[in-house]
C-alpha cells in the first residue's frame, strides 16, 4: 500500500514542474478581441498565464519551443455573465433579503452542467442564486477547472477573497406571500431600509476607529451589503420592466451601488436612461418572447439597441433557462436582429470580463492575462461551428475528440450524470491546485 | 439584408392597389424539396395554389403579378407537435387552455375549440416561416385531448384549419402523473388505464356496429374518440421520452393495432432496433430541449441517428412551460443540422416527412404544382444563425415580410 502511494505521489512530481510550460499554438486565425483579428496567428502560453500572441511572422518563439498547429480559430475563453450550473443554493423561505447566503458553499463541482459549460466554451461563469427573492445572496464568480471541490473552482482576488457579486430581483419574481413583498413599491421600500440599515453599520464601524469596544455586533448580512456599499461587490440585479429598470437605476443611484443588470427584456424600451446611468446591461436571448408577463415584450433586437445606446451590453445563459453549451447562439442570434459582430463577441468575453471586475484576467488573448481560450473549428456566429477544445489557466479541460467530453457536448445516456471523480494527475484540480483555489 | 427589405418593401407598396393580385417568387434556389433545388428558379401562385415552377428563363411572369425576390425559397415550414394557440403567450392561467385537470384521459376534448388564432405566438412562429403546425393539448395527462392542423394564419380557426382532428394524445412518463397525489401516480397506471380506456372503445364500436334505428346506442364522445384510434382513421401521437415508455408505447400499438406515430423519444438511441422493426415514425423532440426529468438522455445527434437508420421523423416545438414559452421548428432542426444532420434532410424533415408522417402531403410540405402555395423566404442558409425570414407566404398570400 506504502508503495503504491509513494508511486502515486512521485508520478505526480512532475506536474509541478510543469506549472510554467511553455506552449505555442498556431491557429488558422486568432479573435483576441482586444485588437484586430489574426489571420495565421501563434498564441504563446506560460503556465496559466499567456505570454506572447501576434502573427506568425512576427511572434519570437523561446528556444526550443515547438509550434502546435491548431485548425480552426482561438478566441479567449468565454463569459457567462449569470448562470445556474452547479445545483447551488442561496436565501430560503424565511425572508426576501437574505446577503448573508452565499452559493458558494453549496455548489457542486462534480455537476454535469459544469462539464457542459465546458462543452460550450465557457471557461469563467457568474453562478448565482435565484430571482424569487429580493436579495437572495451572494454570487460567485468561478472558474472551470477541473476540480474535486468547490475550492478549486472559485477565483480569490490577491487578499484571498472569494469573488462574486450580490443577487437582487424585482418585479414578479420576488413578489410573494409575506414575509416577501405583495406589491413593487413595497419591494422597493424594503430594499431602501436594508441599505440604510447597511449605512448606519458601516458608519458604526468607521465611528468605532480603532476601538473594538465600540464595533456593532458582527451582522453577515450587513457585512456582505457592506462590501456592495463599498464597491467591493457588484450587485446582479434581475429586471425585466421597463419601470422595474428604472427603479433599479433609482436605488443605484441613491445608494451608489455598482451594479449591473440582467435580462433587461424591456431594456430597448429605457436604452437611453440605462446608457445615462452608466450601467451595463447583460442579456438573455430567448427563442420566443412571453412564458411570463414580464418578457411578453422582449425583443431580440435589444442587444442592437443597447450597443447603439452606448450601453456595455454582455450575455448570459440562464443555464438552465437557456443551454451553456450554445452560448455562442446568443450571441449570434443578437447579431442576427442588428447587434454588430465586434460587439457581440466582446459581449461573450472582454464585456463580460469588466461586469465581474475580471477585465484585468481575462476576456482577451493579451500577454500576462490568464491562459482561457477555446479552438473553434470556424467562424464564431456559425450554427456549423464546434467548440474543438477548451483551455483554462493553461490546461486542456475540453477536448471534443476524447469521448467522454464529445458525450457531454452532444448529450446521450448519462450525460446529464455528476462526474465521476477521477484520481490521476493530470487534473486541475488535483490536490495542489485545490489548495490555493487555483490562484498563482 | 437590408437591401432585400427595401426592395420587398418597395414591390410592396408599388402593387398597393391591387392587393389581391397574384404572386411570384423568384429566387437564386428554391428548394422543392420533392425534387433537386432550381437554380434561378422562379414559382407563379394562383388562387392559393402553385401554378407553376420553373427556371427563370424558362416561365414569363404575366401581368399584374406581384414578384418578391430571395435568395433562397422553402416550403413552408411544419410544427408537427406544439402547444401554440392553446398555451398563450402570458402564461396565466386565463390564457393557459393546454392543460384540462379535471380527468387522466379526455380523448373527446377538441383544440379548435380553444385555440386562439390570434395568438401572438401563432403570430411569432408565422413569422418565422412555420405556415402549418399539429396544435393541442399538453403532454400533461394520459390522454389530454385531440391535435388539430391549422395553417398559421390569424384569421376564424375553422378558415385556416387543414385537419380537424390531426392526432389524438396520449402520454406515458412523469409529465402526465396526477397532480397532488391523484392517480395516475405511476407508468404502470398510466399503461393500465389507456389499455382499459381502449377496450371500452373497442366495445363501444362492437356495440355502434350492431345498433339498429330501433335500439341506438348512446353516444360517448371519448369512446367515439378512441374508436377513430382504433379503427386507424386517426394516429395516436404518444409521447414516451425514456426508452421502457417508448417500449411500452410499442406494445399498446401492436396489441391493438393501432397507427401511432411516437412523440418526444428522447431515448430513441437506446432502442432503435425496436422501432425500426415496429415501422413508427417519430415526432422528435426540439434538439435544444432541456436535458431534465425524463429527458435528461437526450442528444443533439438523435435526428442524424433516425436519418440514418431509415426512421421516418419530423420536428415540433413541443411543449414549454416557462420562457421560452413556443421553440420554433426552423432553430431547432439547425441544431440537429450542425449535428450530423445533412441539411438537405433537415429542410425534408421540416416539411415534407412531416407532411407525411402527418398525412397531409397532398397539400403541403413541397413546393408542386396544385399544392398549396406555402413559402418562406431567406436571405441565406435558413439553418445559419445569422440568416433572416425574409417573407412568408400562404395559402398564395403574403402573410408577413417582418425580418426575422
Amino acid at each position: 500500500m506504502r508503495h503504491i502511494l509513494i508511486l502515486i505521489v512521485l508520478s505526480c512530481l512532475p506536474l509541478s514542474g510543469q506549472s510554467q510550460e511553455i506552449r505555442a499554438f498556431h491557429a488558422d486565425r486568432i479573435i483576441p478581441i482586444s485588437g484586430a483579428e489574426i489571420p495565421d496567428g501563434v498564441l504563446v502560453i506560460r503556465g496559466k498565464k499567456i505570454e506572447a500572441i501576434g502573427s506568425l511572422s512576427t511572434v519570437q518563439l523561446p528556444q526550443g519551443v515547438k509550434l502546435e498547429r491548431v485548425r480552426g480559430m482561438i478566441m479567449p475563453g468565454l463569459v457567462d455573465t449569470h448562470s445556474h450550473i452547479g445545483g447551488g443554493s442561496g436565501g430560503d423561505g424565511s425572508n426576501p433579503i437574505q446577503p448573508d447566503c452565499k452559493i458558494w458553499e453549496t455548489l457542486n463541482a462534480k455537476d454535469a452542467g459544469l462539464r457542459k459549460a465546458l462543452a460550450g466554451g465557457l471557461t469563467t461563469v457568474n453562478v448565482m442564486p435565484g430571482s424569487g427573492h429580493l436579495m437572495s445572496g451572494q454570487t460567485v464568480y468561478i472558474k472551470l477547472r477541473r476540480a474535486k471541490t468547490v475550492e478549486g473552482l472559485v477565483i480569490k482576488d490577491k487578499t484571498g477573497w472569494v469573488m462574486g457579486g450580490m443577487k437582487m430581483a424585482n418585479g414578479t419574481n420576488s413578489i410573494r406571500s409575506a414575509p416577501f413583498p405583495g406589491t413593487r413599491a413595497k419591494s422597493a421600500a424594503l430594499v431602501r431600509a436594508k441599505y440604510i440599515q447597511a449605512q448606519e453599520y458601516v458608519a458604526k464601524i468607521q465611528a468605532a476607529g480603532n476601538d473594538k469596544s465600540k464595533l456593532p455586533p458582527r451582522d453577515l448580512g450587513l457585512e456582505g451589503l457592506a462590501e456592495v456599499l463599498s464597491g467591493k461587490r457588484i450587485v446582479h440585479h434581475h429586471t425585466h420592466r421597463a419601470d422595474d429598470i428604472l427603479t433599479v437605476l433609482r436605488l443605484a443611484k441613491e445608494f451608489r451601488f455598482r451594479v449591473v443588470l440582467h435580462h433587461v427584456s424591456e431594456g430597448w424600451k429605457v436604452a437611453e436612461e440605462i446608457a445615462a446611468a452608466k450601467v451595463p446591461c447583460s442579456i438573455i436571448v430567448l427563442d420566443s418572447p412571453g412564458g411570463k408577463l414580464e418578457a411578453v415584450d422582449l425583443r431580440s433586437e435589444t442587444g442592437g439597441i443597447l450597443e447603439k445606446a452606448g450601453v456595455p451590453t454582455a450575455f448570459h445563459t440562464d443555464d438552465g433557462i437557456t443551454d451553456s453549451r450554445l452560448f455562442l447562439r446568443s450571441a449570434a442570434f443578437a447579431v442576427r436582429s442588428g447587434m454588430s459582430r465586434k460587439a457581440a463577441l466582446e459581449g461573450l468575453t472582454l464585456t463580460a470580463a469588466k461586469m465581474i471586475d475580471l477585465d484585468h484576467r481575462l476576456g482577451s488573448l493579451e500577454p500576462g492575462k490568464d491562459a482561457d481560450f477555446i479552438i473553434l473549428s470556424g467562424e464564431p456566429l456559425s450554427v456549423y461551428t464546434k467548440v474543438k477544445q477548451t483551455w483554462v489557466e493553461g490546461k486542456l479541460v475540453f477536448d471534443l475528440a476524447n469521448p467522454k467530453d464529445h458525450l457531454f457536448a452532444v448529450g446521450g445516456y448519462g450525460a446529464s450524470e455528476d462526474q465521476k471523480m477521477h484520481t490521476h494527475c493530470g487534473w486541475a484540480g488535483s490536490p495542489d491546485h485545490a489548495k490555493d483555489g487555483g490562484q498563482k | 439584408m437590408k437591401h432585400h427589405t427595401v426592395l420587398i418593401g418597395l414591390l410592396l407598396a408599388a402593387l398597393l392597389p391591387s392587393l389581391e393580385a397574384q404572386v411570384a417568387v423568384k429566387a437564386d434556389f428554391i428548394h422543392v424539396v420533392s425534387g433537386p433545388p432550381i437554380k434561378n428558379g422562379l414559382i407563379l401562385m394562383d388562387k392559393g395554389k402553385i401554378r407553376a415552377i420553373g427556371r427563370q428563363d424558362q416561365i414569363k411572369i404575366p401581368k399584374g403579378y406581384r414578384v418578391l425576390t430571395a435568395k433562397i425559397v422553402t416550403p413552408g415550414l411544419i410544427d408537427a407537435h406544439s402547444t401554440v394557440g392553446l398555451a398563450g403567450i402570458y402564461n396565466r392561467n386565463q390564457d393557459q387552455e393546454q392543460h384540462e385537470k379535471s380527468a387522466p384521459i379526455q380523448p373527446e376534448l377538441r383544440a379548435l375549440d380553444a385555440y386562439n388564432p390570434r395568438e401572438a405566438l401563432v403570430t411569432w412562429l408565422r413569422e418565422h416561416g412555420v405556415t402549418t403546425i399539429n396544435t393541442g393539448h399538453a403532454p400533461k395527462a394520459v390522454v389530454p385531448g385531440q391535435t388539430m392542423l391549422i395553417k398559421t394564419l390569424s384569421i376564424p380557426t375553422e378558415q385556416a384549419m387543414i385537419r380537424k382532428t390531426g392526432t389524438i394524445l396520449a402520454t406515458l412518463g412523469n409529465s402526465a402523473k396526477g397532480s397532488g397525489g391523484k392517480s395516475p401516480g405511476t407508468v404502470a397506471k398510466q399503461a393500465a388505464i389507456l389499455r382499459a380506456e381502449l377496450i371500452k372503445a373497442r366495445e363501444y364500436l362492437r356495440k355502434q356496429r350492431t345498433a339498429t334505428l330501433e335500439k341506438p346506442i348512446a353516444r360517448d364522445l371519448r369512446l367515439e374518440a378512441l374508436g377513430g384510434v382504433l379503427e386507424r382513421k386517426v394516429p395516436l401521437l404518444i409521447t414516451a421520452q425514456r426508452d421502457r415508455e417508448i417500449l411500452t408505447a410499442l406494445r399498446i400499438a401492436k396489441e391493438f393495432d393501432l397507427k401511432i406515430i411516437l412523440d418526444g423519444a428522447a431515448e430513441i438511441h437506446l432502442v432503435l432496433p425496436q422501432v425500426i422493426k415496429a415501422g413508427i415514425p417519430v415526432v422528435l423532440h426540439p434538439p435544444m430541449v432541456r436535458a431534465n426529468g425524463d429527458l435528461k438522455n437526450v442528444s443533439f445527434e438523435t435526428a442524424a441517428k433516425l436519418e440514418k437508420a431509415g426512421v421516418p421523423f419530423c420536428f415540433q416545438s413541443g411543449y414549454e412551460g416557462y420562457v421560452p414559452k413556443t421553440r420554433v421548428v426552423l432553430f431547432e432542426a439547425a441544431i440537429a443540422a450542425a449535428h450530423g444532420l445533412n441539411p438537405t434532410d433537415a429542410l425534408k424533415a421540416l416539411t415534407l416527412d412531416a407532411a407525411k408522417i402527418l398525412g397531409i402531403e397532398g397539400r403541403v410540405g413541397s413546393i408542386a404544382v396544385g399544392k398549396d402555395a406555402d413559402l418562406a423566404l431567406f436571405d441565406g442558409d435558413p439553418f445559419e444563425y445569422t440568416s433572416h425570414v425574409m417573407a412568408v407566404i400562404i395559402n398564395g398570400k403574403i402573410v408577413s415580410t417582418q425580418v426575422r
